[in-house]
């Protein structure tokens, strides 16, 4: 099985995308309810591909795809996210 | 927060290049790397940086790296593990050289950091290389001359793969180091080598009734351990940050 790693590790590919640091944002799963900060929600399959699985009860809450000429984010998993200004 | 509104101005996931300006063994298969990041505008203990290698084809190969130091000024320090399987780190460890350039981008990161505003006591355990960032904190908590505890675990295998093992054999007023021997203990070390137990946790750890910051950082295997032992010690799992790090 492969070891996940956590959401700290997104802070480097969303700062491609976005302007906040993902890692002190928080996610509302849309699974079991649990309001967490992404950087506790585990991350599996780095570096090209992220799927963020909920620190809770495992499900997914953002897939992320990098490829050379895009971006793919699918964010289905997740009922919010609010992040701290 | 700090880390935020730096982001907002659009700079933290440019890409900057570094120059090596010195690269120190820190054991067998470790080194630590000072680099000076023009436009890297200092960062908080804790922070990370990501490190772009480029090949001659244009194949690119990013890995997350732990920033050793802390404070202002675009010269950084990370160290480094040299992990068999990895496609970045052995390039670090091995052939990197004084004045080469690296690409780089940060600071990243906010949630995983020690601020000296913070007062509470403050638990710190790492994993290997996962001291790094725990010991940007403790140099962080030495400069700016905070008076809030400290106390340190720190895992190895054996006495020769620990890093910054000088700094964390004479320790600052405030912090307290106890080593943990996985492989090998040396002679005269009252505790058997073997893997971090609950019990370790609980013999030279603050207590949970303090409630302490603690920050716990290394391979997967090695913070799930810790955290789930920490939580049934009674520490609240929201004061334990934990920050694992994979095969790079």
């Amino acid at each position: 099985m492969v070891e996940p790693i956590d959401g700290n590790a997104l802070a480097g590919p969303l700062s491609d995308l976005f302007t906040f640091d993902p890692t002190t944002a928080s996610a509302r799963c849309a699974g079991c309810g649990d309001v967490s900060v992404l950087a506790r929600a585990m991350v599996y399959g780095e570096p090209d591909t992220f799927v963020v699985r909920c620190a809770n009860c495992d499900d997914v809450l953002m897939t992320i795809v990098q490829a050379p000429d895009r971006f793919c984010i699918e964010l289905r998993g997740m009922t919010w996210l609010k992040i701290p200004r | 927060m700090t880390g935020t509104s730096e982001a907002r101005d659009g700079r933290i996931g440019n890409w900057k290049v570094g120059v090596v300006t010195s690269i120190r063994r820190e054991s067998a298969s470790g080194r630590s790397i000072t680099i000076d990041v023009p436009g890297w505008g200092g960062n908080i203990a804790g922070q990370h940086t990501d490190v772009r290698l480029t090949a001659a084809n244009g194949y690119t190969a990013v890995r997350s790296y732990s920033v050793a130091s802390a404070g202002v000024g675009d010269r950084i320090e990370l160290a480094v593990d040299r992990l068999p399987t990895g496609e970045v780190s052995p390039y670090l460890v091995d052939t990197l050289r004084e004045g080469d350039e690296l690409e780089l981008r940060g600071p990243l990161g906010g949630w995983f950091v020690w601020t000296p505003q913070q007062t509470e006591s403050v638990q710190l355990i790492g994993g290997g290389s996962g001291i790094v960032p725990l010991m940007a904190m403790i140099r962080s908590h030495e400069a700016s001359g905070s008076d809030s505890p400290f106390r340190l675990l720190y895992s190895v295998r054996t006495p020769l793969d620990a890093f910054f093992r000088a700094e964390l054999e004479s320790p600052s007023a405030n912090l307290e180091v106890t080593w943990i021997f996985t492989r090998r203990a040396p002679s005269g070390c009252p505790r058997p080598a073997g893997r971090i137990t609950a019990a370790d946790l609980e013999a030279h750890g603050f207590p949970a009734a303090l409630s302490p910051t603690v920050f716990v950082c290394g391979p997967t295997g090695f913070v799930e351990t810790v955290a789930t032992a920490l939580v049934a010690l009674g520490h609240e799992p929201s004061r334990v940050k934990t920050e694992r790090f994979g095969g790079a």
